[in-house]
């Protein structure tokens, strides 16, 4: 295909979209290490905002990724059972099952957190504690594992591999673990991931639910961008970002390998 | 579980939505009240907004990378695809340098006019926070499903004389509309319960998740804010279902 001038101005305007994506990001690693933004980079760099940043929100960095593997953990155990079911049995039951698991990713964080408010926000030690909010990130993300399991096990023949094992004279635990759990891994560390990288950025449901014991992540983010310098905002989301865009690499990564 | 932590509690919210002083009423009063049905419209209207804006961008970006095979192409889809995992906070975070008091924006403008520009913290900002965020899904979405869709049609189209105009609106567009209408209807639903990009610009635009934050927060008006974000999730439900009807499964998928 000749190369015209609808190729280059196409070309031209997919750049322009990607700056408008990554100029900014860009800009806040920069504003993060450099002495004074106001000034300029010409004030010199420094390291010395990551580290306050590490010392006033530390805690927020240990509760998120602590609340992004109790989801995972959660998410594993309620999911995984749960997609089998829905792989094996296509009826109208569990298509209605399907729809309402789906419901909390449709409806907007903010209406769970009210309800979940509403409803236990009188038991003063569960509304205190982490797992409320772990009790929001569940919520949000299993229906995400559900689908990647469920996409795995509906291509590969369950049924037949199962049905051979137990001519075999497995057990259904056996078949459980040993034939259909390593035959849907690819879908499991792909809903893993996609768990955990939802977990930890997670705000919508999270703004509502924190207490001030309670600040994960992306909360102490807000409270950085609401009440400190652009220094520390800046700085406390490089440090976001290297923790959030690895987990996208490998995300990407092993969804393209589950398509082929 | 799932019906303790999210059946009921909604049973609740929605019970609670009618139990103010109003009682059923209350959710006639998001139409009827006239603050809060303007913060309905600017919602609806925003959202529909950016969805269109989204859809626009995003259908050349992707068809354009789809289409076409050059150095650095899977760079640039990485690129675009990066801030996919963003939360709504960092998203108004990076408007904020965009656009906000030091941003980019503002300083081109300084330097081409004399005058800084900032609209980060009003309707606009949020705008270009919505954009920001509903542009990488749905270039995901354009993508795979111009990967799908056979090249020898559009062949068949020029070399039948079509020009390249014809080719988009009788090829293109029709063969990815299941996949428009349901990227479009995804955007649109999170961009009408997106909160964290609001809540870091300004707690004064009038957008409804706002609206009911303040309402449930600075004045504690429970009955209110719940029977709003009963209205907000039947809403972005219902347009999620309805765009389903129209371009089949798939659509809930990546919310």
């Amino acid at each position: 295909m000749s190369r015209g001038a609808r190729f280059w101005a196409q070309l031209a305007f997919t750049l322009l979209v990607c700056a408008f994506l990554i100029v900014p990001a860009v800009m806040s690693v920069l504003a993060g290490i450099t002495e004074n933004f106001f000034v300029g980079l010409k004030s010199g760099l420094t390291l010395r905002w990551i580290g306050e940043v590490w010392e006033l929100y530390a805690h927020t960095i240990y509760l998120s990724l602590g609340i992004a593997l109790a989801c995972l953990a959660a998410t594993l155990v309620l999911g995984v059972p749960a997609a089998y079911v829905l792989a094996r049995s296509q009826n109208r039951w569990t298509r209605a099952f399907e729809e309402l698991l789906v419901l909390p990713v449709a409806v907007p964080g903010l209406a769970t957190a009210l309800a979940l408010i509403l409803l236990y926000g009188q038991m003063r030690e569960f509304r205190a504690s982490w797992t409320f909010i772990l009790v929001g990130h569940v919520l949000f993300t299993l229906p995400f594992m559900v689908r990647s399991v469920v996409a795995v096990m509906a291509a590969i023949d369950l049924k037949t591999l199962e049905d051979a094992a137990a001519s075999l004279g497995a057990t259904f635990r056996q078949r459980f673990f040993n034939v259909v759990l390593p035959n849907a891994r690819p879908g499991i560390i792909a809903g893993s991931l996609m768990v955990v990288t939802l977990s930890m950025g997670e705000f919508n449901i999270t703004w509502m639910l924190h207490t001030p014991l309670t600040q994960t992540l992306p909360v102490g983010l807000a409270d950085s961008y609401a009440s400190m310098r652009l220094e520390i905002g800046s700085a406390y989301t490089v440090i976001f970002f290297f923790m959030i865009v690895p987990l996208l690499v490998i995300l990407q990564w092993a969804s393209e390998r589950v398509v082929r | 579980m799932f019906a303790a932590f999210w059946l009921l509690p909604i049973a609740r919210l929605t019970l609670v939505g009618a139990s103010g002083p109003n009682g059923i009423a209350n959710y006639a009063l998001v139409l009827t009240h006239p603050s809060y049905f303007r913060s309905l419209v600017s919602t609806l209207a925003l959202s529909a907004g950016v969805t269109l804006a989204t859809l626009i961008v995003s259908g050349i970006a992707g068809l354009f990378l789809s289409r076409n095979r050059f150095p650095g192409r899977a760079f640039l889809t990485a690129m675009l695809t990066f801030p996919l995992a963003f939360p709504g906070v960092v998203v108004g975070f990076m408007v904020i340098l965009l656009a906000g008091r030091q941003g980019v924006i503002g300083q081109v403008a300084q330097w081409l006019t004399g005058e800084n520009l900032v609209f980060a913290y009003s309707m606009a900002g949020l705008f270009l926070g919505y954009l920001y965020f509903s542009i990488p899904r749905v270039i995901l979405t354009v993508m795979a499903a111009a990967e799908k869709l056979d090249p020898k049609l559009e062949e068949a189209a020029r070399s039948l004389g079509a020009s390249p105009w014809r080719v988009v609106i009788d090829v293109l567009i029709p063969g990815l509309k299941p996949a428009l209408i349901s990227a479009g209807a995804i955007c649109f639903a999170t961009a009408m319960g997106a909160f964290g990009t609001a809540f870091t610009l300004a707690t004064r635009i009038n957008v409804l998740p706002i609206t009911i934050y303040t309402e449930f927060t600075n004045y504690a008006n429970f009955s209110v804010a719940a029977a709003l974000s009963i209205v907000l999730g039947v809403l972005t439900w219902l347009v999620l279902n309805l765009a389903r009807t129209f371009a089949g499964s798939t659509v809930a998928a990546a919310a």
